[in-house]
């Protein structure tokens, strides 16, 4: 790398690429650890795995494309991406749809587009969602949380990866799908027998959801990211829910707080939408952009076909960052509000 | 207008100027019927066909229709042929038929073929004419094959599976499963794979076109054997 000669401002950013990579890394922790805790080592193996066909697949590309391994590789925005897919697939999913994932992650969405900072989507969504387009039957396959099944150990959960064939796996519905497919319950009776639901959300996914809560609270502390979109969008999810939730009748849509901690929401609000590459940049445009992911995430969970509804609207609102930018652009100092000299 | 020597009209339809991959004409039916080898196969032979027919239809009149109506009069001719062409797979292939659906009478509407009436029949006599529309919907046909073989290996596992739609019922029997026990790949089957396949195709092409133009820049560059260094400082004494 070339030294450019710059004159003042002589700003430093307190942070490298690397720096704020790995403090992502760090943040997950609390996550991955209670997403383990309730649903097995399968989280876990899914996030290895998947690091190991990343760091391949980036590799690769970075050779064809004649790029120094070494600097590129050390930024660990392969690994953040890898692991951000590892925690969003299903536990125990065999190796195979792994590795499709993360091919599709590093090599279509990030690698072909021009590498970190040039993806106009966010890679782990990418290859999130061509695995759930794709694979309908194995990217639904949640297995019960602890309390309500029993959870395989260490050797299963490499077997189910590896092995596939050899090990069967109990899924379940997830709280999300039960709510979806409910017909003529009151929420209450809903919640008293469907074995699924735990305080204020579904057994163990409350938890999952506080854990990368307080991991991106976290990064927040760190100023990794600005609070703005994933204040948005929690609003505006919260807002959306609270509008339509109907008294907890049968055609309601669930509580604000089902739906807080409920599947993917705090994972996308702090580690998805702040991807600083693939969303809207200024301050207004977080705002909007975030509260735009929020009403999604509402909409398809609800009225939509999917499980979750995270993956999907991150990439409709990645589609939108663009234009979202257009028409929150900050007024530069000195320029009136017709963009002329005021 | 001289004419071109076949040979550069076969390169031209099949590699230089293809019109799937290089023009990026026809994309609406290269995307939409591509999802296995049968359906490219019929959109192909339908192609080639109507492009034959109206290349040379188009050279024939060529003297007699003046510049100013000649669009609509290619759009008729094209129009003919592909009711004709409409006609002959609803007798012979009726269930394909029923499969491409919109796509057939789309072909009307096709870039490629009002594009080679208008570039090169209208100007060129018959025998070249009917060898470009031959060469010019091969190219197109050969790319919608291969995408459709391509999208049908991933998505499927499979290859040429209900052949019998094309080629009578003794081909049902064509089908190759290639991979048991596959997992089924929608997305190649679905749209998006349709572009991103394509893009793949496109990029592969540019390459190969890129390695041939770095090795024959190479030979050229090659200094002559013997010359003479040129002295350019101090004095022979």
């Amino acid at each position: 790398m070339a030294l450019m000669r710059v004159s003042s401002p002589h700003a430093h950013g307190r942070y490298s690429t690397g720096m704020v990579m790995r403090q992502v890394l760090l943040a997950t922790v609390p996550g991955v650890f209670v997403l383990t805790l309730f649903f097995g080592f399968g989280t876990l193996v899914n996030v290895l795995w998947a690091c190991l066909v990343g760091l391949a697949c980036e590799s690769v590309a970075l050779l064809l494309r004649g790029r120094s391994l070494a600097f590129y590789l050390k930024d660990c925005s392969a690994l953040v991406t890898c692991v951000l897919l590892g925690i969003a697939l299903p536990p125990y999913a065999p190796w195979w749809l792994i590795a499709v994932g993360v091919a599709a992650s590093i090599l279509m969405a990030k690698q072909l587009y021009g590498g970190l900072g040039y993806n106009p989507f966010n890679p782990a969504m990418v290859g999130y969602v061509v695995l759930l387009i794709s694979f309908p039957v194995q990217m639904t396959a949640w297995t019960p949380p602890r309390g309500l099944g029993e959870v395989p150990g260490l050797w299963e959960a490499l077997q189910a990866c590896f092995l596939p064939a050899r090990y069967d796996a109990v899924t379940m519905a997830t709280p999300l799908d039960v709510l979806r497919q409910n017909q003529g319950l009151l929420l209450e009776d809903l919640w008293a027998q469907t074995p699924q639901f735990g305080r204020w959300a579904g057994i163990g996914w409350e938890w999952v959801n506080l854990a990368f809560l307080a991991g991106g609270l976290w990064l927040l502390y760190r100023r990794i990211f600005t609070w703005h979109a994933p204040v948005a969008m929690l609003a505006s999810l919260a807002l959306m829910a609270a509008l339509f939730y109907d008294g907890g009748s049968s055609s309601s849509g669930g509580s604000p707080l089902f739906h807080l901690l409920s599947g993917a929401t705090m994972f996308g609000a702090f580690f998805i939408i702040t991807d600083p590459v693939s969303s809207a940049v200024s301050v207004r445009g977080r705002l909007v952009f975030g509260a735009l992911i929020g009403v999604l995430v509402y909409l398809i969970r609800v009225w939509g076909n999917y499980p979750d509804a995270v993956a999907f609207a991150v990439l409709i609102a990645n589609f939108a960052a663009p234009f979202i930018d257009h028409y929150t652009q900050p007024r530069v100092y000195g320029h009136g509000k017709s963009g002329g000299t005021g | 207008m001289s004419t071109p020597a076949y040979s550069e009209l076969t390169l031209n339809g099949l590699w230089k100027n293809n019109p799937a991959i290089v023009q990026l004409l026809g994309l609406c039916p290269l995307l939409a019927v591509t999802g296995n080898v049968v359906n490219a196969l019929g959109l192909a032979a339908a192609t080639t066909l109507v492009l034959a027919c109206s290349n040379t239809a188009v050279s024939v009149i060529r003297n007699v229709v003046s510049d100013a109506v000649r669009l609509p009069v290619f759009v008729m001719i094209i129009a003919s042929a592909v009711t004709c062409t409409e006609l002959l797979m609803q007798a012979f292939a009726f269930e394909l038929y029923q499969i491409l659906g919109i796509f057939l009478p789309l072909i009307t509407t096709n870039c490629v073929i009002l594009g080679r009436a208008d570039a090169f029949a209208s100007k060129h006599a018959v025998a070249p004419a009917l060898y470009d529309g031959l060469i010019m919907g091969l190219g197109f046909g050969v790319v919608l094959v291969l995408l459709g073989a391509l999208r049908e290996l991933l998505g499927t596992g499979a290859l040429f599976a209900d052949m019998q739609l094309l080629f009578g019922p003794a081909a049902a029997s064509w089908k190759l499963v290639l991979i048991d026990d596959y997992q089924p790949f929608l997305l190649a089957v679905l749209p998006p794979g349709a572009f991103i396949f394509t893009g793949l195709m496109i990029a592969g092409k540019n390459l190969v076109d890129g390695h041939i133009k770095r090795r024959q820049d190479a030979l050229k560059a090659r200094p002559v054997k013997g010359a003479k260094r040129v002295r350019v400082t101090g004095t022979i004494s």
